[in-house]
């Protein structure tokens, strides 16, 4: 009975305080939700028109498609499909997400019409470290996924990064991101492209 | 109140020069290095101190008799971290370009050392109007600084200043200033001048 009196004593503060703060940020959470969910749909939008050039339009093609990760968990996703201006199907892109090195990363892939080549990725959130896992974006990292087969892709730490292959070397001193990036895109291409097949879409 | 207003001043100023915490105190280094490649992204990081500083000082100051000594620190983060976080999520809301630009030194603020020191050297020692007034010249004095050595580093690396074309046309960028050892050599460069000043002082 001691022990509860001295602890309560001791953290009353710290206990009160957590709940107040909590609230604050849930409150200010709350408040702010939807804009910063119109500014993520803006930024998914520019992205995935940055990954498909020559799309007019996008589209969801499959709302909520369910895939499983490594760990067995179901994550959802929403498949856009890309339109040109004659109104046909030029890619299909999505949002995948896996845990990096900091955090999880969210990436915004794309794919050609019939889901045999990956167009490339752009990092939609990242929380890498600066300077290190941050370099996915850069073109070294990233031009090598465009064009590489909707296949299992494989990481190696040394190999020529301008062959286009399933081959995906990695950042020196950000292989633990690097990995990541390849394993979320293992986890999720082989998926999409059953998916987008169950559905007929390609 | 003949005392309180010079106190008050002299507070004030401290943060400016006397005790500026990236020139005197070396600190909050990260951010000094990290987000001064531009000026925009330096001046946002700057707010978003004060913003953080002033009401984390507000709250210790207003709860530093209950403050238990060893869990003092403890109150400070989770007071800071709550701030951090409701700028964080300001940025993403309405200024989602400067939140993407700034990354994960917005969250990092909750480790900045000027905060959790400011906090810890004065407002849970000081009063309420005392403690505002610190995190204003601290917050400020940082501010100008990260501008200061943004604005160098900008202008060499770009021509630019605050994005906007500054220099003569047969000026060629120095592509080094934008990269961490612009950094490191400007802040180095500003450090000796301010003690060459000091010591002339």
């Amino acid at each position: 009975m001691l022990k509860i009196k001295h602890f309560a004593e001791q953290s009353w503060l710290l206990i009160v305080s957590s709940f107040i703060f909590g609230l604050l940020i849930a409150v200010t959470y709350a408040s702010w939700k939807p804009r910063i969910d119109q500014n993520e749909k803006d930024k998914l939008s520019s992205l995935m028109s940055a990954l498909i050039t020559d799309a007019d339009s996008f589209h969801p093609a499959i709302k909520n498609a369910d895939i499983i990760s490594s760990k067995g968990k179901i994550l959802k996703t929403d498949i856009y499909k890309a339109i040109d201006t004659n109104n046909q199907t030029i890619g299909f892109a999505f949002i995948a997400v896996g845990p990096g090195f900091a955090d999880k990363i969210k990436l915004v892939i794309a794919v050609d019409s019939n889901c045999e080549n990956i167009f490339g990725f752009k990092v939609l959130a990242s929380n890498e470290t600066p300077g290190f896992g941050s370099k996915i974006t850069e073109d070294y990292y990233a031009n090598q996924f465009e064009l590489a087969p909707v296949a299992k892709l494989q990481l190696s730490k040394t190999g020529i990064p301008e062959k286009i292959d399933s081959q995906i070397v990695a950042i020196s001193g950000a292989t633990v991101t690097s990995d990541a990036v390849v394993k979320i895109f293992n986890n999720y291409i082989i998926q999409i492209k059953e998916k987008l097949q169950a559905e007929g879409l390609i | 109140m003949t005392t309180a207003q010079p106190q008050l001043g002299h507070t004030f100023i401290a943060g400016l020069w006397k005790e500026n915490p990236v020139f005197r105190l070396l600190l909050g280094m990260c951010p000094t290095l990290a987000v001064t490649a531009a000026v925009k992204p330096a001046f946002t990081m700057g707010l978003c101190v004060i913003f953080v500083m002033i009401c984390s000082n507000i709250v210790v100051s207003l709860m530093r008799h209950l403050l238990k000594p060893h869990l003092r620190i403890l109150m400070f983060t989770l007071t800071i971290a709550t701030f951090v976080t409701i700028a964080d999520l300001f940025l993403k809301a309405f200024q989602p370009v400067m939140s993407d630009t700034l990354g994960p030194y917005v969250p990092l603020i909750i480790v900045n050392c000027i905060i959790i020191c400011r906090a810890e050297a004065c407002a849970s020692k000081n009063g309420l109007i005392i403690s505002i007034v610190d995190a204003v010249g601290m917050g400020i004095g940082f501010t100008v600084v990260l501008c200061v050595l943004a604005s160098i580093r900008e202008l060499l690396s770009t021509g630019k200043i605050f994005e906007i074309p500054v220099m003569f046309d047969s000026f060629v960028p120095w592509a080094a200033m934008a990269m961490p050892v612009g950094a490191f050599i400007t802040l180095g460069l500003l450090l000796g001048l301010v003690n060459i000043i000091s010591k002339q002082n």
